[in-house]
C-alpha cells in the first residue's frame, strides 16, 4: 500500500489546480489521471477563453493547460500518474488504481475527486452506428490528434460546446452539414452562433435528429421539426447527406466514483443531473474526501480552475495546514467565481447550488 | 484522413508506428491512440454488440462509454480511445464479451 498525504483524481482543470495549492501548502500529493496526457479536455481546446486573468483570458485552452501543467512537473513532493484509471474507492480513503496492467492501492489522508464529466447521449433510431460521435470526443480527434472523424458532419446541439466543435470542424476542414437543436433558441452564446451563421452553417431550430440512416456507418441523418411541447411534426422530415452526428447535448457530472463510497448524491438538472452534495468547502458527505469542478456541477474549464483552487486550500485548512496565504487566495478566487457566475449562465449554476443546499438541509 | 491545414494549429510530421489491424500490416503516427490511427484509415466499425451482432465505433474519446473497446494483442476489452499507439501491436474487432486467459 502506497500512503500519501493527499490524493488528486483527476488531472483536468480543477485537478491541476488542487494539487497546485496543495503542495504549495506542503502536502505530499499523488495526481492520478487515467488518460495519457494531462490537462483534461483543455488540451483539446483551441478557442481563446473568457473571464479574468485569474482564468487565463483570452489565452488558448490547451496553452491553459500547459500553464497549469509546468509548474507541477518534477516537483518533489507531487507524484504524476498518468495512464491510470481509478478502479474503486474505499471509505477508509483507498484508492485503487489500475496503471499498465499494475494494480496499485494508495492510501492518503485525504481525497480530491475532480473526475469532471461526461457527455449525455440522445435516444433515436440507429443511435449506435459508427459515426455517431460525442461532440468532445470528434474535439479530441481533431484537435489533439489531427484527425478528421468525418467529412462532413451534423451537430445535435447548439450550445456552446456544439457551436464551438462546429466552428472548430470547419477550421479542420469537415463540412457543417446543420446545428439542429430542439428548443425555440440557441443555446449557446450568440458570437459564436453568429459567427458559424456568416459562414454559411445552417442553425435550425426546434429541430431534432429522428434517425440515422446507415449500413455499418452513418450514412444520412433524418431531421424532423418540432412543435412546442417538443413532439414530432409530422410530414417535416427531411434527410440530411452526412458521415458523421455530432451529439451535443449536454454533460454529466462523473460522480460514480464517490458513489461507492456512498457520498450522498443528489438531483440537481441545473448542475446537470446527479451530483455529490458538497459543503461550502467542497467536502461531501464523507469526512476528509472532498469533490470540484464538472464532477460537482456542469460549468466552464474557467470555473473548475477556480473551485480547484478553492478546494486545495479547503482540503488544507481540513488537514490543519493551511496554505500560507490562504486567506487572500480564498477570497481572490471566491470573487473570481462569483464573477464568473453573474454571466446569463451562472444565473442557473446559482439556482443550482441554492438546490443542493437545500437538498444538504434536508437530509 | 490526417488534417494537414489548420489555422490554429500545427502538426508536424511524426514518426510513423507500424501496427496490425485483423492481421493487416497498417500505419499509424506516433502520439496517436489506437483509436485515432484506424479513424485516421477510414476504419469505423471497433467491436460488435454482443446480442444483436451491431457494428460499434468511437463515441467519446475519454474512456467512459466503452463503445471502442477491442482485443489488442490478445487482450480483450482495450479502450482503444485512450490507449497509446505501440509499435507491432495486434488489434482485433472484438465480437464478444472477451475471454479472461
Amino acid at each position: 500500500m502506497i500512503q500519501t498525504d493527499v490524493l488528486v483524481i483527476g488531472g483536468g482543470p480543477s485537478g491541476l489546480c488542487a494539487a497546485q495549492l496543495l503542495i504549495e501548502s506542503g502536502f505530499k500529493v499523488i495526481l492520478v489521471d487515467r488518460s495519457p496526457v494531462l490537462g483534461g479536455q483543455l488540451v483539446k481546446q483551441t478557442h481563446k477563453f473568457f473571464g479574468s486573468k485569474e482564468q487565463h483570458a483570452k489565452t488558448r485552452g490547451f496553452d491553459i493547460a500547459n500553464l497549469l501543467i509546468d509548474p507541477l512537473l518534477n516537483h518533489p513532493d507531487l507524484e504524476i500518474w498518468t495512464g491510470a484509471t481509478v478502479l474503486g474507492l474505499y471509505p477508509d480513503l483507498v484508492a485503487t488504481i489500475n496503471q499498465n496492467e499494475q494494480y496499485h492501492k494508495i492510501q492518503a489522508q485525504a481525497i480530491v475527486v475532480a473526475s469532471g464529466a461526461s457527455e449525455k447521449f440522445l435516444a433515436f433510431e440507429n443511435n449506435d452506428l459508427p459515426g455517431v460521435y460525442g461532440a468532445g470526443a470528434v474535439q479530441t480527434l481533431m484537435n489533439q490528434y489531427g484527425v478528421r472523424p468525418a467529412d462532413k458532419i451534423v451537430m445535435v446541439g447548439s450550445g456552446n460546446i456544439g457551436l464551438i466543435v462546429s466552428y472548430q470542424c470547419l477550421q479542420a476542414g469537415i463540412q457543417v452539414q446543420a446545428i439542429v437543436e430542439a428548443a425555440p433558441q440557441i443555446g449557446g452564446y450568440k458570437v459564436h452562433a453568429s459567427k458559424l451563421a456568416r459562414l454559411g452553417v445552417p442553425i435550425y431550430t426546434q429541430k431534432t435528429v429522428k434517425k440515422a440512416i446507415g449500413k455499418d456507418k452513418v450514412e444520412a441523418c433524418e431531421i424532423v421539426s418540432l412543435d412546442d411541447q417538443f413532439k414530432e411534426i409530422p410530414g417535416t422530415s427531411e434527410v440530411i447527406e452526412t458521415d458523421g452526428i455530432c451529439i451535443s447535448v449536454g454533460l454529466s457530472p462523473s460522480y460514480q466514483l464517490l458513489d461507492m463510497i456512498d457520498a450522498k448524491l443528489g438531483y440537481v438538472p441545473e448542475l446537470g443531473g446527479t451530483i455529490p452534495l458538497i459543503d461550502d468547502n467542497y467536502m461531501t458527505s464523507v469526512n476528509h474526501v472532498f469533490a470540484c469542478g464538472d464532477g460537482v456541477g456542469i460549468e466552464e474549464a474557467s470555473a473548475a480552475m477556480m473551485e480547484g483552487y478553492l478546494t486545495g486550500l479547503a482540503v488544507a485548512r481540513h488537514l490543519n495546514q493551511p496554505h500560507p496565504e490562504n486567506e487572500q487566495l480564498m477570497k481572490q478566487y471566491t470573487n473570481a467565481l462569483n464573477t464568473l457566475r453573474e454571466g446569463p449562465f451562472g444565473y442557473k449554476t446559482n439556482v443550482g447550488i441554492e438546490k443542493m443546499k437545500e437538498l444538504i438541509r434536508r437530509a | 484522413m490526417r488534417i494537414e491545414k489548420h489555422p490554429i494549429l500545427s502538426f508536424t510530421e511524426k514518426k510513423d508506428i507500424p501496427f496490425t489491424f485483423e492481421g493487416q500490416e497498417v500505419m499509424g503516427k506516433e502520439g496517436d491512440t489506437i483509436a485515432s490511427a484506424l479513424i485516421n484509415l477510414g476504419i469505423t466499425t471497433f467491436s460488435h454488440s454482443i446480442v444483436l451482432d451491431r457494428p460499434r465505433g468511437f463515441y467519446c474519446a475519454i474512456g467512459n462509454c466503452s463503445s471502442c473497446q477491442m482485443t489488442v494483442n490478445n487482450r480483450p476489452n482495450v479502450k482503444t480511445c485512450i490507449t497509446t499507439l505501440e509499435p507491432n501491436m495486434e488489434v482485433f474487432v472484438q465480437k464478444d464479451k472477451g475471454v479472461f486467459k
